[in-house]
Formats: structure tokens, sequence, C-alpha cells
């Protein structure tokens, strides 16, 4: 395993609590790397150990092959962006941008030509005489990146770099950032609780809980393939199953009994014996739910019948929640078609539910379900008296 | 205009204590200057004749040591209590208010107390004494190495005595040392104060950020975190050096004849001559003296500001140029 920038089993703790345990990977150069995790995961110390702000208790740190572990900030060749961007309020733009290149003394030309061309990037060429309270938060955005980005870092550190900004100017600065990242080429390490930025900029994602690294891999395999239940309940939303392997029906597929919901067919690629307990993970979109039973079936199509208890209309999608037997299942379904076309579901109908065995996707991990990982319930709860008025004005009124 | 109305209300209150007890007693002493003195103690016939008075070589003099002084303490103030306040500020919740605590806890003792104290402590058998001592000879052995241009310098300044210290007459009390000394000891607080809670408002995460574009430590307290705090060095200059200016009490205990302020001349001539418009007039040459040269730093200030301010947008136009191209 060689790497870029590698950790080796680096271990920070605060007092008595452990904010990163034994934590060991490793980032490739110009990779767009994130952590990604909820808040006190550890990502930011993980960043701060990186920037140099903190020391690990145990492992080390390698930037390109160099030990950094016990460097100083202000010698390593790494840069961050904070969350909140951490201008200095007494200096003007130019002059917060052309900061490291003043106390690293480059030549006055050199400087007024480098933050000129870092104005020209990140579009601040008219504002370089202001001051940072006289600019808006995505423009304190920018200077921040420029400030770091002029220095030419080896890796940029970004810690929740768009946290502070509102939904619109966030999906411009994100599609800015990845223009960023791919004009400049340099390894991005990116410190992020929000699992859309993380998904839509990284090349990888470290996802962590409770100084963990979870598990590293491309967005696509982390959303597909989580492999423990927390990776497969922070990204994105998810139904887990609990069920017990009772036989093969297939080559790589077994049929497992989940309790107080149905026997399901599902892909076996854990090597799972008769006897053992699964921990199901399946994406509500993997779903389907029709008024008219499945066009076709293989053996590989779970179908079951569902009563459908609530319904969330958004647009380019529906939620439902169903019931089976005892169990809720989230599903999303996308219109295909023209919506007004279709035979509309309506709360309580009796509904087909199917979806493809190799859908879903068994977890490493068999820990119990944390309920506030879980998609949010509809109101009007599973114990619905009447499914038919299993409404809001029902749920309001237990 | 109700608005402007309540917005006067409130501030009348401060604006007729200042009319009361500061425009007015200033402007009775300045008319005072331009009376003559009687043989009681009362004041006189308007006229010139106190003004005419002060041509006296020893009041340049005076005026030079006593703004001198009142820098080097403020100097040595500042230069003492901005690590002091950074420390603070960095320190746990808890114990911020305590140490604040602890540095305000000599003004439950008498002022003229704490000074009869120093007085014992600098006695010409004390340790303070052995200290002053070898000081002096250390002084005068680094005097040595320094060009005689500066040695010059030093000796018309006073920072410098221009022969070798002799034991019999160097003792600390009644110095200059002494009263630099105590005034820096009854003044730190005032400066630890303002700096404080400059720096605790601090956003300490700039220095992080200068660390991490390359700064040393240092680098970073002097290009950060002091302009950070400006307003509070500015508050703790004015807190420290205007009182310094008007100090009495100290000199008067512990610099005996070698250390004369403005103050003191101030209290002879008012309450030992009984002449009470030479005192007014020494009191407007101080304040003169002093608000001067503050004046034209700070118009010079502007001035600066307002050339710099030109050139960054010349700067900022040239930019956008190169960037249309």
């Amino acid at each position: 395993m060689s790497g870029f920038l590698e950790f080796q089993g680096v271990t920070k703790r605060f007092g008595h609590v452990l904010a990163v345990n034994d934590v060991s990977f490793s980032v490739k150069k110009g990779e767009f790397f994130s952590l990604l995790g909820p808040s006190g995961c550890g990502k930011t110390t993980l960043l701060r150990l990186i920037a140099g702000f903190e020391q690990p208790d145990e492992g080390r740190i390698l930037l390109d092959g160099q030990d950094i572990t016990r460097l100083p900030a202000n010698k390593r060749s790494v840069n961050t962006v904070f969350q909140n961007y951490a201008l200095f309020p007494h200096l003007s733009v130019y002059d917060n941008i052309a900061f490291g290149l003043r106390v690293a003394r480059r030549p006055k030309d050199e400087i007024e030509r480098e933050v000129a061309a870092m104005l020209r990037l990140v579009q601040m060429e008219d504002k370089a005489d202001r001051f940072p309270n006289q600019i808006s938060g995505g423009q304190k955005q920018r200077v921040a990146i420029a400030r770091a980005l002029v220095n030419k870092p080896r890796v940029l550190l970004l810690d929740e770099p768009l946290a502070a900004l509102d939904l619109k100017l966030r999906q411009r600065m994100l599609l800015e950032l990845d223009l960023i990242h791919d004009e400049v080429g340099i390894t991005f390490l990116y410190v992020t609780h929000d699992q859309g930025e993380a998904m839509s900029l990284s090349d990888r994602i470290a996802v962590m809980h409770s100084g963990v690294c979870e598990q590293i891999a491309s967005p696509a395999e982390v959303y597909e393939a989580p492999k423990t239940s927390f990776v497969a309940s922070f990204i994105g939303d998810t139904n887990f199953f609990d069920g017990v392997v009772t036989s093969f029906p297939e080559n790589n597929y077994c049929k497992l009994d989940i309790n107080g919901f149905a026997e399901v067919v599902c892909y076996n690629d854990k090597q799972k014996a008769i006897g053992d307990r699964v921990n199901l993970s399946l994406r509500p979109e993997k779903f389907r739910v029709s008024v008219d039973p499945p066009p076709r079936q293989n053996p590989h199509m779970n179908v079951l019948r569902a009563r459908v208890e609530d319904i969330i209309y958004s647009g380019n999608h529906t939620n439902y929640w169903v019931s089976v037997g005892a169990r809720r299942v989230a599903v999303y379904q996308q219109h295909l078609g023209y919506l007004l076309d279709e035979k509309p579901i309506r709360w309580g109908d009796d509904v087909w539910l199917y979806w493809d065995a190799d859908t879903g996707y068994m977890l490493d991990d068999y820990a119990p379900i944390d309920e506030s990982l879980l998609p949010p319930k509809a109101p009007g709860g599973a114990a619905s008296a009447n499914p038919f008025t299993s409404g809001r004005e029902d749920g309001a009124a237990k | 205009m109700t608005k402007k109305l309540r917005e006067a209300l409130v501030t009348s209150p401060s604006f007729i204590w200042l009319t009361l007890f500061f425009a007015i007693p200033s402007l009775i002493v300045l008319a005072f200057t331009f009376h003559g003195h009687t043989a009681n103690g009362g004041v006189g016939e308007w006229s010139l004749s106190t003004w005419r008075e002060l041509v006296d070589p020893d009041y340049p003099v005076i005026v030079w040591k006593t703004i001198r002084i009142s820098a080097e303490v403020t100097a040595w103030c500042i230069l003492l209590a901005l690590p002091c306040a950074y420390a603070i500020a960095r320190m746990k919740t808890k114990w911020r208010a305590i140490v604040a605590g602890a540095i305000m806890l000599p003004f439950w003792t008498n002022f003229v107390v704490r000074v009869f104290a120093w007085k014992t402590m600098l006695h010409p058998d004390g340790w303070l004494q052995h200290c002053y001592f070898a000081f002096l000879q250390f002084r005068a052995w680094c005097f040595e190495w320094l060009p005689p241009s500066v040695r010059g310098f030093c000796v018309w300044s006073g920072l410098a005595s221009p022969t070798p210290p002799d034991p019999a007459s160097s003792t600390i009390l009644d110095s200059e040392t002494a009263v630099v000394l105590v005034s820096v000891y009854t003044l730190l607080p005032f400066a630890i104060m303002p700096l404080y809670t400059a720096a605790e408002k601090f956003d300490f995460s700039l220095m992080e950020a200068a660390r991490d574009l390359g700064a040393k430590s240092f680098y970073a307290f002097r290009k950060v975190f002091i302009p950070g705090i400006r307003q509070g060095l500015v508050s703790a200059f004015l807190m420290v050096f205007i009182p310094a200016i008007g100090s009495y009490v100290i000199p008067q205990m512990l610099g005996g004849t070698n250390c004369v302020l403005i103050g003191n001349k101030i209290f002879m001539r008012a309450i030992q001559n009984r002449n009470i418009p030479h005192a007014s007039a020494l009191a407007t040459l101080m304040a003169v003296s002093v608000f001067l040269p503050l004046g034209c730093a700070l118009w010079w200030r502007r001035h600066q500001a307002a050339r710099d301010k030109r050139e960054v947008e010349v700067r900022a136009a040239r930019l956008m140029l190169g960037g249309t191209k």
C-alpha cells in the first residue's frame, strides 16, 4: 500500500475520548478524496492531524513518502480551507491571498502575478481591494480557496467549506470546486457531513463513524455495496431486514426467512451457510410498487403483496410506505411514464411489491439497527387501525 | 424626530457630565493662564505675565522628561501586558475569571500604602538595590561599545549617563528607575484589561490559518494577532499614557530630586507658591505638548491610509485590465 498521502495506524485521543481510532488509508495523487461522517466522527480531527494542528498519539502520516507526523504546521506543504474561512479581517482580499507568498518571501512581481492568476481562477478580480467584511459568504469562500491554492500545496484540505452557505450557492460552489480541482490537479481532501457533496465531488469516499473508517470506496460502491449497517444507513436511505438463511434455490442465491416479513431470495456473495443470521439492506428505490401484477417473473424476482400506508408525492418521484406483514417498507418510485396515464395508487390500496434479488446487499456486520437511522416514518404509524383512513388527520388525532 | 429626541435624552447625562466637569474646567484653566497672580494666592487681572514667566529653560526639560518617562512606562506596560492578555484569552473560561480577578486584586489596597511598601522594598540595603547597581554597571559596560554618535544621543535624551555608576550616589530609591518601575507596577492592570478584552474577542482560528500558510508563531503573532487587537492596543495606550503624564504621587514619593515631573511642578506652583495661573499655564503647556504631536501623527496616518487606498485601487484596476485581455 503506497499512496501520495498515507495514514498508518493513526490514533488520536482527547483526554479519554478516542477521536481517531487506528485509521489507515492512502490517498492517490490528484484524487478528490472525501472524509464523510456525522459530526463527532473524527473526520475534522483527521484533517487537523494532516494540517499539523494536532499531533497523533500513535501512528504515522506520510506525504509523498516523507514522514510528516511531527512536522510543525507551518512547514507542511498542505493548505487548509477553513469551515469559517478564517480570512484575516484586517487585510484586503488581495493581501489575504498574498499572505502565504509574503511569508515565503517570494519576489514582489511573482506575488503580484500569482495572486492575479488566483483572483482570475476564482473570478474575484474586481473585488481585490475589498475587505472580508465587505464581501458575501460565497465570495469569502472563493478567497479562502484562492488563499490556500496560491501556495501550490501538495494536498488541499477542505473542512466543510460549504457548510455556511445557502442551498443555491452551495450547489454552485460545488460545481466550481469540481472545476477548480480539474484545473489545478492538486489532491483534494474534503471533509463533510453532507453525503450529497461527497457523492457528487469525490473520486473516493472514506465513511467515518466514531473514530473508525467504516468503508473506503467510490461513491457508487459506498452506496450500492455498503460494508456495514452504519454506511448503509448514513449514505442515502435504506430498509434493513434481519433474516436467517434457510435454503439455496440456486448457485450464489439464498433464501432468507425474515421474521414478520416474508421469505425472500437474495444474492449470496458473502458465502453464508444455512442457519446464518444476515443483515440485509434494500434501498427504497430498488423496489417497485404497482396495482397490476409485475409483467414477468424470474427466479431472482421477489414478489409480495403489500398495503399502501402513506404516499408523499415529490414531483419527479413518489415516496410510498407500504406494509408487508408486520414490516413497513419505504419505496421511492420514479415516474417513468406520464404519471396521469398510470394506474393510480391510493392510500390503503393492496399493491404488488417486487424487486430483483440482486439489488439487495448483505452487510458485513450484524449490529442491532439504530431506529434513528431508518428512513423517516410516515405520519399515521404502522399500527393504524383502519388503513383507509391512515392519513395526517388520523395521526395527529393519536 | 422623536428618535432624535430619544437619542439626545440618552446621551445627555454624559454630555452634561463632560461639559460640567471637563470642558468648562479646562476652559477655566486656560483662562487662568491669561491672568496674573496676587500675593495671597488669588487670580489677578487679565495679563500675559504668566506666559512670560513661563520662559524658563527648566520647563522644556521637565516636559520632555515627563513625556519620555510616560512613553517608557507605556512601552513596558504594553510589552508585559501583551503576552499576559494572550495567555489569559487562551485559558479555560473558568481560569480566565480567576486570573482577571487576581490582576485586579491590588486595587483593594490603598494606592499610597502600596507606593509606601515600594519605598521599603527599594531601601538602599535591599536586594533590589543590589540588582539595580548590577544593572547600572552592565549598562555602563554596554555603553562602552556604542559608536560615539549613538552614545551622544543616549546622553542627550537621558537614556544613559555619561559617567560610570558611583556606588554612593546610585541608589534606586529617589531615581528615575524607581519611578518607572513603580509606575509600570501601578498601571499594568490598565494595560492588561483592554488588551485581554480585545484578545478574548479575537478569533484564534486566524492564528491557525496563518500557521497553515507557513507563518512561524511569532510572525503570526505580529501580523495577525496584533492587528486583530488594535482597538485594545489603542485603549491600553490611552489608559496608561495619560495617567502616566499626570503622575504625581509616585515621583513625589520615590523620585526624590532626580525625577521631578510636570505633575510635581504643577503641585509646587499651585500649593507651595500659591500661583494658580502659573500652575494652569504648566498644565496647558503639558496638554499641548502631548496632543499636538498625537494629532499630527493621527493626521499623517489618515493621509497615509488614503494614499494606500488609492494605490490598491490602481492595482485592482490593473488586475481587471489584465483579466479582460
